[in-house]
């Protein structure tokens, strides 16, 4: 068991809450910085797509999550960064310019897809975006002389200021240090007023309100934060993949995103990531596995479609708080051995709301 | 004071659809009083309160507050300019703790830009502590110790109360509106409430506005009372005056030989 005495506010506020954290993320973030001579060059590629992936999950999980706005169009912030990128470099932009750029540019649409979402909530915001992800998808295949239509677009290597980088080593790094900042910033934001007022309007906008958030202002901001998010990760994923067509980012795409930060966990920054994990790896397993099954369930279509809707239709009714609350639930159990109760986590029935405000 | 009244109401009528749920309403809050309103329910004592914090717009009628005009105001600008409120249904934010529900009470102060938040600059760390210090304040002035680190979602219902209290006086207000403080409270923390509106408005002299069903609530801490029924004002004075004004006595009880004067005004 662990006991944390605390002495001091600032305790509350430091991203490491103890020793074991430290101890901990150092130990990660040292296998991740030798990964690269420790993995197969193919895995060192799915663990660059997980990084890639856990970007954009932040991001949608950032606005979904922590501010309550679900995004059912969110490949298309993907696809924009993703087509951004491609045209800039192709243009011998620097790489950093043209991710600032894919950045902005996502973020600048997000504030324009994230307007609706202030008039409607829920069901309809998801109706919302997913007609936004359907109209982005049509003009990244229709604006030819610039995406170059259903043929897609390849894109050079990223262009440091003259140095490229052409191995997989060297950009998984890229990867690495971007997904780092990028975490940071994230839980940066969420240790702050501005996190606080995204929290505050997911759990009750009417009272966000009168606690002087300004309901509009956050719920773009948080858009335009997803948006830049996932707009950076498109830029990676267009460079990872080295070529780009609109049917990347359609809708499968989309449900994938919100899988990913749903089976994760929502409202949790580690959740972007287990989801990110789940969704590289899920794919690999059942084609490890798959062999070793029967050939009516292994051989038969649509496998992994079903795997996948299984796994999700499992979460929502065993584990609603998805891959992150179960591994709280085992760190609890861990830390406070033996006096785990099993009725620790049961959800209490919330009081009757009534004639909430709407 | 600077200003006689802290609040005025003036001729406020609202209606929605068909129904006048406020109608021609006048009233001034003082500085420094415990001011009531009461009545039975669909009186329109709510509306009168999400009138004030903007949640509707009076179809005629002005309030003015400090010398402002709140119907200039957004909704999220109440805050800022000292009136803070509870909800009657308790509206804290479920899935934070304690402490993050008081420290987002505190949003109005925060003085940080975005950007310095992301990189999290010694300047935003200084606020943060700042902050914090403020928020411990009330969580010592209404002893919520124990429970600062609880996800609202698991506290009892008694506890909500508090914390939604306790989230009101942490954006610092001149006007503090309470909406049914003692709703759902046993009679030991209908007590302790009383001692808290008591302490709110003499240690840190804050005005309370409050909606109260309970009588001994209203005559323990009120300094002056107004009663509505069916959107209009019956009565208005001491909470003794009040309660025995025929008026009111009749809104609650009714009257035996005149039943078309239920909806006669005094």
């Amino acid at each position: 068991m662990r006991f944390i005495f605390k002495t001091n506010y600032a305790q509350d506020i430091h991203l490491a809450k103890h020793g074991g954290h430290v101890f901990w993320y150092s130990l990660l973030v040292v296998l991740l910085i030798a990964a690269p001579w420790v993995i197969a060059e193919y895995w060192l590629a799915q663990l660059t797509f997980i990084l890639i992936y856990a970007i954009a999950g932040l991001g949608l999980m950032l606005l979904a999550g922590f501010t309550g706005q679900f995004s059912i169009g969110h490949a298309a912030f993907l696809g924009v960064g993703a087509y951004t990128q491609a045209v800039f470099t192709n243009m011998g932009v620097p790489f950093p310019i043209a991710l600032a750029l894919a950045g902005s540019l996502s973020a600048a649409v997000g504030v324009v897809v994230g307007l609706p979402a202030l008039r409607v909530k829920g069901i309809y915001l998801g109706i919302a975006t997913i007609a936004f992800g359907f109209i982005v998808e049509e003009v990244f295949a229709r604006w030819e002389s610039v995406t170059g239509g259903n043929s897609g677009i390849h894109i050079k290597s990223p262009n440091l200021f003259g140095w490229q980088l052409k191995s997989g080593e060297e950009f998984y790094f890229l990867c690495l240090v971007i997904t780092v900042i990028v975490t940071l910033g994230i839980v940066n934001i969420l240790r702050s007023p501005t996190g606080r007022a995204f929290v505050a309007i997911r759990d009750s906008e009417i009272s966000a309100q009168s606690m002087g958030i300004h309901l509009a202002r956050y719920k773009t901001l948080s858009f335009a934060i997803s948006a830049a998010l996932a707009g950076i990760a498109g830029a990676l994923y267009a460079h990872k993949l080295q070529f780009i067509s609109p049917d990347q980012f359609n809708i499968i795409q989309s449900i994938d995103l919100l899988l990913m930060v749903v089976i994760g966990g929502l409202g949790s920054v580690h959740g972007a990531f287990f989801g990110a994990i789940f969704l590289i790896a899920m794919p690999q397993l059942i084609a490890m596995t798959k062999d070793y099954l029967p050939a009516v369930i292994g051989q038969a279509p649509g496998l992994q479609s079903v795997v996948y809707g299984m796994v999700l239709i499992g979460f929502v009714l065993g584990e609603p708080l998805g891959l992150y609350g179960r591994w709280f639930k085992i760190r609890t159990y861990l830390q406070t051995f033996p006096f785990y109760r099993k009725g620790m986590f049961k959800r209490q029935k919330a009081f009757q709301k009534s004639d909430r405000l709407k | 004071m600077m200003h006689p009244t802290l609040l005025s109401a003036k001729n406020l009528s609202v209606r929605f659809g068909g129904v006048l749920a406020v109608n021609n309403v006048s009233f001034d809050v003082r500085p420094g009083e415990v001011f009531t309103l009461i009545g039975p329910n669909g009186a329109g004592k709510t509306t009168v309160f999400n009138l004030i914090s903007r949640i509707y717009t009076p179809t005629t009628g002005e309030i003015e507050f400090l010398g402002e005009k709140l119907t200039d105001q957004a909704p999220h600008q109440i805050a800022s300019l000292g009136i803070a409120r509870t909800f009657q249904n308790i509206e804290l934010f479920e899935h934070a703790s304690v402490l993050h529900n008081l420290l987002i009470g505190a949003h109005t102060q925060s003085k940080t830009g975005f950007w310095s938040e992301v990189f999290f600059t010694p300047k935003v760390m200084a606020a943060e502590m700042e902050t914090r210090e403020k928020v411990e304040k009330v969580i010592d002035f209404l002893d919520l110790h124990h429970p600062r680190d609880s996800l609202v979602a698991g506290l009892p219902y008694g506890v909500r109360k508090v914390v939604e209290m306790a989230r009101a006086l942490c954006t610092e207000p001149k006007l503090l509106l309470l909406d049914e403080p003692s709703s759902g409270l046993n009679v030991e923390e209908t007590d302790d409430m009383a001692f808290w509106i008591q302490d709110i408005q003499s240690e840190l002299g804050i005005t309370v506005l409050m909606v109260e069903h309970d009588m001994s609530l209203v005559s323990k801490v009120s300094d002056r009372v107004l009663a509505m029924n069916q959107g209009e004002v019956i009565a208005m004075g001491t909470p003794r005056e009040v309660q025995t004004h025929p008026a009111v006595i009749e809104a609650y009880l009714g009257t035996i030989d005149d039943v078309s004067s239920l909806r006669r005004t005094a």
